[in-house]
């Protein structure tokens, strides 16, 4: 079983602000729930409350970035763009702010339901001129995302993952490098973020069917390199499958479209993800299943995409890693 | 170049340069001359305490917008003098007052007469609703609410930074209808951020007309008050007032002056429009040259000439 590395945002924020004079630690009352609190209790000097004023943290954090300083915004995701866009817009994007919007709960990670959720993150972000994304996908990415998103001259968006994360990886993330988990011929599968784990689990399973796949993992949304993008597309013989936590619209699914679109690229693509439509409350297991965002809808998706029927079922993916909601590794059940 | 010119000629200035622009443009944002024409003499004339102006007199044509590729790019905030550590800053929170801000400018002697004939100008960077690159901005501030909470952060961090430099926010009356700005006094407050210091145009007025039509907002200065500024309130016409009000005490919290205002103050004949007078637009030829003679007789100054 995959190790799992609890709070890894913690610690690694901890060690990455204390070498780093102009971070501050901002967070709008989620401050355990987004694991700073160890920080805010051991630092009260570099941390700022801001209360439950999203609108107010996010013209602030552009008025420290105008003075020097670089503020790492700490809520959930939603909390970032839905109600403060205005303010992320005029007072963070437009300026190239060196802002760090630390977005928890991605996606379908939370049981909160639709006001927690954010699911039309990187479409909004993407839209944005001036903005970076990265996504986490494991711990070892938590880890790096600190310094990932530090490195950034302006403001960058982050998909951060909580908890309990399990590892995947063992190399820090590299800001545009996108990680060739497969090299295989037949299909290229594209995920980010909680879809690659998703995607590793069903790996066996189409081995033993003999579908040869070539898998990228994709810690960078923007900036995006169109070109490594191309050559993988070039390798494959079916086509491509893009698995998200996230609606298909204008997430990693319409990025790879909009790329094979501008090149001329006249290969399928199947894209899987949320299918303009909300979530609503539930585990992460569950809802990943229902939504169709998990290893047994990948599998589906490739069929469909080669037109094959592998005979793959539930029980021959490795098992779903079960979290449990109230764990000492969060703050709360959500 | 502080004190060069009385005060009262300042404003004085700003109202027949705002008033010439809107008869020679026929029409304009005439009415925020009137009101804060003595707030923004006197923040550049007497209170603030800037530098030389950095950027040229006559403003440079649009060099684009921030991106990863423009190193061209700069803010408007030069005029303003550099951002030295000593030195303070002002946000024009309601960027629709840009006309007579930079009318302003020209003043107090930080930008040439030139530079308001560029104003609204395609290709200029003199624009209607003040950018971050127009003359005398420093931030974009034209989605109201904004201003005070930026005006907040680079307060708090130029403490941090141990920089004795005041961060001042001109307001306007209309933007305690957004939220923000709640969000924004209480926080300065629970940090007690007491170099961050506005001066706010109460004139009562908003674009759909008087503010108590639009939406009723109560005592402004008991909301404030109770959010965590010191609040003084002036008649926003005196210049003496204004003074004591600056010096007013407030340790460990902003300090809001609220400026009350009349919104045709020095050209009483725009009176019978009000209450619609956020922008001043001319129904006909004769509209335009009724006021025309009406105003310039009230600023002593010629009628203003123009041609189409």
């Amino acid at each position: 079983m995959v190790e799992m590395v609890t709070r890894p945002y913690a610690r690694a924020f901890e060690a990455y602000a204390l070498a780093n004079p102009e971070v501050l630690c901002l967070s709008a009352d989620l401050t355990s729930s987004c694991e700073v609190d160890g920080f805010r209790d051991r630092h009260p000097d570099r941390f700022l409350s801001l209360g439950m004023a999203e609108q107010n943290m996010m013209s602030f954090a552009g008025g420290l970035g105008l003075a020097g300083f670089r503020p790492f915004l700490h809520t959930f995701g939603v909390f970032l763009y839905r109600r403060p866009y205005d303010q992320l817009v005029a007072s963070v994007a437009y300026p190239r702010r060196k802002v760090r919007l630390m977005g928890f709960l991605p996606g379908v990670t939370t049981p909160g339901g639709m006001t927690h959720q954010a699911i039309e993150d990187i479409s909004v972000m993407r839209s944005i001129p001036n903005m970076t994304i990265l996504e986490t996908g494991d711990a070892t990415e938590v880890e790096s995302i600190c310094a990932a998103a530090d490195s950034i001259d302006g403001p960058v968006y982050c998909r951060v993952l909580r908890g309990s994360v399990p590892r995947l990886f063992d190399t820090p993330i590299e800001v545009g490098k996108m990680r060739e988990l497969a090299l295989g011929s037949d299909v290229l599968v594209i995920t980010a973020g909680i879809t690659t784990e998703e995607a590793l689990r069903a790996r066996g399973a189409l081995a033993k069917a003999g579908v040869s796949i070539r898998h990228l993992h994709l810690n960078t949304i923007k900036p995006f390199n169109d070109q490594a993008l191309l050559d993988h597309l070039a390798a494959v013989r079916y086509g491509v499958v893009t698995l998200e936590n996230h609606v298909t619209e204008g997430g990693i699914g319409s990025l790879v479209a909009e790329i094979m679109a501008d090149h001329g690229v006249g290969k399928k693509l199947i894209r899987l993800g949320l299918k303009d439509t909300y979530a609503h409350g539930g585990s992460r297991p569950y809802l990943m299943h229902y939504y169709g965002l998990d290893a047994f809808a990948l599998v589906a998706g490739i069929e469909r995409l080669t037109g094959a029927r592998f005979g793959i079922t539930e029980a021959d993916l490795d098992a779903v890693r079960i979290d449990a909601v109230h764990s000492a590794a969060k703050a709360e059940a959500l | 170049m502080k004190n060069m010119r009385a005060t009262e000629e300042v404003a004085l200035g700003i109202r027949r340069r705002v008033f010439e622009h809107t008869i020679r443009n026929n029409g304009g944002y005439l009415s925020q001359a009137c009101s804060a024409a003595e707030q923004l003499a006197w923040l550049y004339n007497e209170e603030l305490n800037i530098g030389e102006p950095t950027l040229p007199m006559i403003p440079a044509p649009f060099v684009g917008v921030p991106s990863a590729g423009n190193t061209a790019y700069h803010t408007g905030a030069g005029y303003n003098g550099p951002a030295d550590p000593q030195y303070d800053r002002l946000f024009i929170a309601p960027a629709h007052y840009a006309l007579a801000a930079y009318a302003t400018l020209i003043e107090v002697g930080r930008m040439a007469p030139e530079g308001l004939q560029m104003f609204n100008k395609d290709g200029s960077s003199v624009e209607m609703i003040g950018a971050e690159h127009s003359p005398g901005m420093e931030v974009h501030n034209g989605t109201l609410g904004i201003g005070l909470s930026t005006g907040a952060g680079l307060a708090m961090g130029r403490r941090r930074k141990g920089e004795s430099g005041r961060v001042w926010v001109f307001m306007s009356d209309g933007e305690v209808q957004e939220g923000q700005t709640w969000e924004a006094i209480q926080a300065a407050a629970f940090h007690g951020i007491d170099t961050l210091n506005a001066i706010c145009d109460v004139n009562a007025q908003q674009c759909d007309g008087a503010m108590a039509s639009v939406m009723e907002v109560r005592s402004i200065r008991a909301k404030f008050e109770a959010f965590g500024a010191v609040v003084a309130e002036i008649d926003g016409h005196d210049l003496t007032e204004m003074r004591d009000a600056a010096r007013l005490p407030h340790p460990g919290q902003p300090l809001i002056i609220l400026a009350r205002t009349c919104p045709y103050q020095g050209m009483g004949y725009l009176k019978k429009r009000f209450p619609r007078l956020h922008y001043v637009r001319f129904k006909s030829d004769d509209d335009r040259a009724a006021t025309n003679a009406a105003v310039s007789a009230e600023l002593r100054v010629p009628p203003v000439a123009y041609t189409h």
